[in-house]
């Protein structure tokens, strides 16, 4: 009997709950889910390192019932949003005073993180989408939160755009039914590299495939489908915009490209279709880099700026990604596709860490200020200090500065580039992260430093349950990048078991199907 | 809300107590004949809508008010996932522990019956809740554009 | 085969109706309809020539499983159609709050942030 499903369960029940004591007992949804935060971010993190575990539900063993499976990569992410969520929930303790319908928004952050968790735990391609759907629909609601006419149109753009991802995954989920048979992915990961792993494609599972990069890459916002991340990250409550960047569209959008690629397809090296799945996914991320780092320079929305700097790094994972998934594809060494990948991994965790401290910061900077117009900020240091010192480690961060935590993962990144041979790609994102520097200097200087801003004058520092969320991940971002060069066997311990998943894809059949 | 003609009023007050019951016994045989929780769920709360359509909001909400529709709807879902707790004694989530009894009876096939019970209070009261909160938004915005027409 | 045909004729119809119109009530039909396509696509996946209905009666026999339609899709689109209510209710919602906010369903008049 191991607790698995306990991730999904306890922030449903918490969900389901809180609306019922809401109308009595005002203050529970705050009580109720930061308590369930706190033990769910414990079982994340006693899990790290732990050997993978599968839960048959109701007895029923795969592949005739659900399996529910957290290996090494699971694991990476639960602890990711987890922590991560907790840390926003403290945030919103204090930031979510001004507005109305509290309950609501705890119960539906709850379901958020429900749904995030079920996806990462899913071991069946259904299970998946309905969760997936869970995670969106309760993320659509929570971007329109507060009814401004902006958030309802971010909102609405972003529940059409999201729909159309959901059709198409669905309209795959079904493809694969009808060609395999089954629904659980280790089952259709054997039956795909039993009969259809040669050098002749299967139509069906092409477009089942084509299918599936573009709904998860929607819901990821690579470019070209990242119309909707402009407009809806900056919308949000800024916890929620910090929730959204940092872990929804990583876990809806990256780890589902992820388990459904590289476990489910795999990257056999005699197929075809690995070949054009890899080019496309190096396509994707390439676009993303430059568009995301382009856009971002000319804005002077400090949260618009933030969501295109999302959109670029998001493509520096998939690069990372990408890349390993066309070594492993033309069946080259399988060194160099490790290093990609943990590169790849390496990146996302650090853009989870430093880019909900980012939206964070700017939350508290709209709560002691009243605008995000970079135009009327400026000498932030002046006036609330802890606020300037973490923003400053996290933009030093992202940029890619050493010693911290970026810089080693985009050195990663683009090492394994120029080794696998694409030197135009390496030239494009290093091109792309002195692009990056430019924009967080931009940030930097009209925010932080500087003369004291027409807004600024007034402003006091926020309250300690929002500045000690900022403290503890600008610890996270100034640690990870210590830790990288002094103690890298602990980088192992945390990230090699999920670089190991995604490099050996077949050995999830024989942790599922035993 | 006002509701609607003297008509649509006598028949539906005929009406909605034969709705309500052939929605239970969908609900019920649920796991003998299609249906099942979520279609009974939707058809007991077409009743309630029918009589807020017919009579007006106010009369709907004496019968099944506010806060009764949103306990209700939590307590159902929290039932579900109570039945899929007392599983996890047994070793794993949604585990049966009620036992299966005869083939078509109505008492058999294990927890598909409660779960199916459980199922349309949730689905029930939350279309209920949907549709009253939506019925809120058309008053109002009628209201301002009609002054908006006379203005 | 035509009939795979014509569900994708129905989705492109949809995504059609969802780009090209400028009301947003219609825009929320246009979802609805590319809902619909998949809801039917999956459902012909599971079916047999000269099937019966996946229910089983007192009195029937062994063989009677090999003449049932596959239940499999048909689970899978209940819980479609489930999901598809609950976001038309929430787009439903949003497309009147926005209503009340501009005035107009047109989208050109209501999108405003750019850049």
């Amino acid at each position: 009997m191991n607790l698995v499903p306990l991730f999904v369960a306890i922030p449903l029940g918490v969900a389901f709950l809180i609306p019922m004591i809401g109308i009595w007992w005002k203050k529970s949804g705050e009580v109720l889910s930061t308590l369930s935060m706190v033990a769910l971010s414990v079982m994340a993190l006693a899990s790290i390192g732990a050997p993978a575990v599968v839960h048959h539900m109701g007895g029923w063993v795969a592949p005739k019932g659900i399996a529910v499976v957290a290996d090494g990569l699971s694991v990476l992410l639960l602890v990711a949003v987890n922590v991560i969520g907790l840390l926003c929930i403290i945030f919103s303790l204090k930031y979510m005073k001004e507005y109305t319908g509290l309950p609501k928004y705890y119960a539906l952050f709850m379901l958020m993180v429900a749904g995030m968790n079920g996806v990462v735990i899913s071991g069946d391609l259904f299970n998946l989408f309905v969760f997936l759907e869970i995670a969106s629909i309760a993320s659509y609601a929570l971007v329109a939160f507060g009814v401004e006419a902006d958030e309802l149109e971010a909102g609405f753009k972003y529940l059409i755009l999201g729909s159309v991802a959901s059709v198409m995954i669905l309209f795959a989920v079904g493809t694969v039914y009808a060609v395999t048979g089954s629904l659980n992915m280790a089952d259709v990961a054997r039956t795909i590299s039993l009969d259809w792993s040669g050098p002749e494609m299967n139509p069906a599972l092409l477009l089942a495939a084509a299918l599936f990069l573009m709904g998860f890459s929607l819901k990821a916002a690579l470019v070209p489908f990242h119309a909707w991340l402009p407009d809806a990250h900056p919308s949000a409550p800024a916890p929620i915009s910090a929730m959204l960047s940092g872990v929804v569209i990583k876990s809806l959008g990256v780890y589902a490209i992820c388990r459904v690629f590289f476990n489910v397809f795999g990257f056999a090296a005699t197929s075809p279709t690995s070949v054009i799945i890899a080019n496309s996914m190096i396509g994707f991320s390439v676009l993303s880099i430059v568009v995301g780092g382009l856009a971002a320079v000319g804005q002077w929305d400090l949260k618009r700026l933030l969501a295109y700097s999302s959109i670029g790094q998001i493509g520096y994972v998939t690069l990372g990604l990408g890349v390993g998934a066309r070594i492993l594809a033309t069946g080259e060494s399988t060194a160099l596709a490790a290093l990609a990948i943990f590169g790849g991994l390496f990146h996302l965790v650090n853009h989870a860490a430093f880019k909900s401290l980012l939206f964070l910061s700017s939350g508290a900077i709209q709560t002691a200020t009243g605008t995000r117009d970079m135009k009327l900020l400026g000498g932030i240091r002046e006036k609330m200090p802890i606020t300037a010192t973490t923003t400053n480690l996290a933009a030093l961060s992202i940029a890619g500065v050493p010693p911290f935590s970026g810089f080693w993962s985009k050195l990663l990144i683009i090492v394994a580039v120029v080794r696998a041979g694409h030197l135009g790609v390496a030239a494009v994102a290093i091109a792309m992260a002195f692009v990056t520097l430019v924009y967080y200097v931009k940030l930097q200087r009209n925010i932080i430093f500087g003369e004291v801003g027409r807004n600024v004058e007034n402003a006091r520092e926020v309250s300690a349950a929002m500045y000690v969320p900022l403290i503890v991940l600008a610890f996270v971002c100034v640690g990870f990048g210590i830790l990288a060069v002094t103690q890298p066997a602990i980088g192992e311990r945390m990230l090699g078991p999920a670089r190991d998943v995604l490099l050996n894809g077949a050995e999830y059949v024989k942790l599922v199907l035993g | 809300m006002k509701g609607l003609t003297l008509i649509v009023k006598t028949i539906t007050d005929f009406v909605v107590a034969f709705i309500v019951v052939f929605g239970a016994y969908i609900v019920l045989y649920g796991h003998l004949t299609p249906g099942g929780g979520f279609a009974g769920g939707v058809i007991i709360a077409c009743a309630f809508i029918l009589l807020m359509l017919g009579h007006g909001k106010e009369v709907a909400f004496s019968r099944l008010g506010e806060r009764l529709a949103h306990v209700l709807d939590s307590a159902g879902a929290l039932a579900f996932l109570i039945i899929g707790w007392i599983g996890f004694w047994g070793g794993y989530f949604f585990l049966n522990v009620f036992g299966r009894g005869e083939q078509f009876r109505l008492i058999s096939s294990g927890m598909i019956l409660p779960i199916n019970i459980a199922i349309a209070f949730k689905v029930g009261t939350s279309l209920f809740i949907v549709f009253a909160a939506l019925a809120i938004f058309r008053r109002r915005s009628f209201r301002s554009m009609i002054e908006d027409e006379l203005s | 085969m035509t009939v795979y045909f014509l569900c994708v004729v129905l989705l492109t119809m949809g995504l059609y109706c969802l780009v090209a119109k400028k009301n947003i009530v219609k825009k929320v039909i246009g979802v609805v309809i590319m809902d619909y396509a998949v809801n039917l696509y999956l459902i012909i996946i599971g079916y047999k020539t000269g099937g019966t209905a996946p229910v089983v009666e007192p009195g029937m026999g062994e063989r009677a499983l090999e003449r049932f339609v596959d239940p499999l899709p048909q689970a899978l689109v209940l819980t479609s159609i489930v999901i598809g209510l609950g976001v038309l209710a929430l787009m439903v919602s949003m497309c009147i709050r926005l209503y009340e906010k501009h005035g107009t369903f047109d989208m050109s008049q209501i999108s405003k942030l750019r850049g």
